[in-house]
């Protein structure tokens, strides 16, 4: 029996299939309970209810509006590039998805153990932009059209200080290897020894530019409702439009994942005497996911050059000079060594 | 030589701002929530309330309202429509009230103008109907109204009458 699923090219299939869908499915299933949760945290800041009438407490909410989403007539703007408009939201989809191909959410609990994970889930986010452009242009419409230029300017802005930021912990590493990441953050101090103290102000910028990446506010120019309507969601309806919402919210916690797994030591517990598990980083994407919430609840949104000046002036300049001091602290290990964890 | 404010750089560096904020919002997290319930619950409601329009009677079970048609020419929207005949005992008295209910700004006119107090506009809001027709109201219709919200109707009558 073993022997078909690791010899045969159909068994092979099977057992990636079968993987695949192992990750996909609590995936889809969490974020229907994350988009409440959302919900719910930004209407208990600003004193109101949030959606209570679907099910126990509204807990059923997500899975009305997919309902309602899928039931719902599609709306083709005339004009519009039919295969690119519907292309759009399949990649914006796609891309966000497949990155989770890398993440480890366990010791060993990862899809495709590659050396360049880090590398592959920041090609793939580099790629979601795509989705977003293609869904303005093909739009052929002003508002889609004018948000999906912020939106890829903004994301490009970002990921150069993302990218950045990324080779602190490389350099700390000595690997691009999520798993190797997280062995890295383990140690006898618990959460003394997790990356977030050597790099902390790193993990701030790294969650404001996961902020920015992802279009959520402070920094959701691309769909600021009172200027550009929904930005290039405007002409979408319907399932395409629910796709976006699920690539979206896919891309979100993917960056809960990345910042769990880079600065909060992953699966390793907090304290020596708890045993690591998947239930850490459960529990730390959950807590990274609160803090977007949060974020969204109290922020205003950002001009866009406010949004400019803080990426290319500030961001930049601050990872890039970070970049530049962990090198030195890593090869000559001042302060005790604490940003060469690679094996000597 | 411009003069450095050390503590706003501070201030800057550490996003005072955004912990701040956070701290508020959280704060506000676990407060009691200011949305009413509503199909469940239900906020206070002024004796002034102008709702659904409503024909009252006296208690004896004769109608109040003596086609005077004083609410007819103050209503603004003219939304109201009166006709009137004699009866057999001689007296005056509606063959025809209807209030288009569509047309009325629930201005309350019309019971300001009323002698008799006969037109009320009651406390009752909740009265959507699932097509415009049924928002055309006639006399059995408003009557049938007095009868159902006579209790409180009389009550605001009576709180609000020492303003009058």
């Amino acid at each position: 029996m073993a022997e078909f699923f690791t010899q045969t090219g159909l068994g092979i299939a099977l057992l990636i299939t079968g993987q695949v869908l192992l990750i996909m499915l609590p995936l889809l299933l969490c974020l229907a309970f994350l988009m409440y949760a959302d919900r719910k945290i930004w209407a208990a800041v600003q004193m109101r209810r949030g959606p209570n009438v679907v099910g126990v407490w509204g807990l059923m909410q997500s899975f009305a509006d997919l309902l309602k989403y899928v039931v719902k007539e599609v709306v083709v703007p005339a004009g519009a590039d039919r295969a690119v408009f519907f292309l759009a939201p399949l990649v914006s989809l796609v891309m966000a998805l497949i990155a989770w191909a890398v993440i480890p959410f366990n010791e060993g609990w990862v899809l495709s153990d590659i050396n360049v994970a880090i590398l592959y889930v920041f090609a793939i986010s580099s790629l979601e932009v795509y989705g977003v452009i293609m869904g303005g242009w093909a739009s052929n419409s002003k508002y889609p059209f004018l948000g999906s230029l912020r939106s890829a300017a903004q994301m490009i802005s970002y990921e150069v200080s993302i990218g950045l930021i990324i080779i602190g912990v490389i350099i700390s590493t000595g690997s691009m290897n999520l798993t190797s990441v997280v062995n890295a953050q383990e140690g006898a101090g618990g959460i003394l020894n997790w990356y977030f103290l050597p790099h902390f102000p790193m993990l701030i910028l790294f969650f404001i530019s996961a902020l920015a990446e992802t279009n959520r506010p402070p920094f959701d120019l691309p769909e600021a409702e009172s200027e550009l309507v929904a930005g290039y969601q405007v002409e979408y309806s319907s399932t395409p439009f629910l796709l976006f919402m699920i690539g979206e919210l896919v891309a979100v916690v993917l960056m809960c994942a990345l910042v769990s797994l880079l600065f909060l030591g992953g699966w390793l517990s907090p304290v020596p005497f708890l045993p690591d598990g998947f239930l850490w980083m459960f529990l730390k994407m959950l807590f990274v996911f609160f803090m977007f919430s949060m974020v969204k609840a109290i922020t205003p949104r950002y001009r866009y050059d406010q949004l400019m000046r803080l990426g290319w002036k500030v961001f930049l300049p601050f990872s890039l000079a970070w970049v530049v001091f962990v090198a030195f602290a890593a090869k000559f290990e001042w302060f005790w060594g604490i940003y060469a964890r690679w094996p000597m | 030589m411009t003069q450095i404010d050390y503590s706003r750089a501070a201030k800057y560096f550490l996003l005072q701002d955004f912990v701040k904020g956070f701290a508020l919002g959280f704060k506000y997290m676990f407060s009691p929530k200011a949305t009413v319930n509503y199909p469940h619950e239900k906020g206070p409601l002024s004796a002034r309330f102008r709702g659904e329009h409503a024909l009252r009677r006296y208690p004896n079970g004769e109608e109040r309202c003596i086609a005077c048609k004083l609410c007819e020419a103050v209503c603004p929207a003219q939304a109201i429509t009166i006709d009137a005949e004699p009866r057999l005992d001689g007296s005056r008295r509606t063959t025809r009230y209807d209030i288009d209910m569509t047309k009325c700004i629930y201005c309350g006119f019309c019971q300001e103008a009323c002698p008799v107090d006969a037109i009320v506009e009651g406390p009752n809001f909740e009265f959507s109907t699932e097509t415009r027709e049924e928002l055309y109201y006639d006399k059995e219709k408003l009557l049938d109204n007095g009868e159902r919200w006579e209790a409180e109707i009389a009550r605001n009558l009576e709180m609000d009458a020492p303003y009058r």
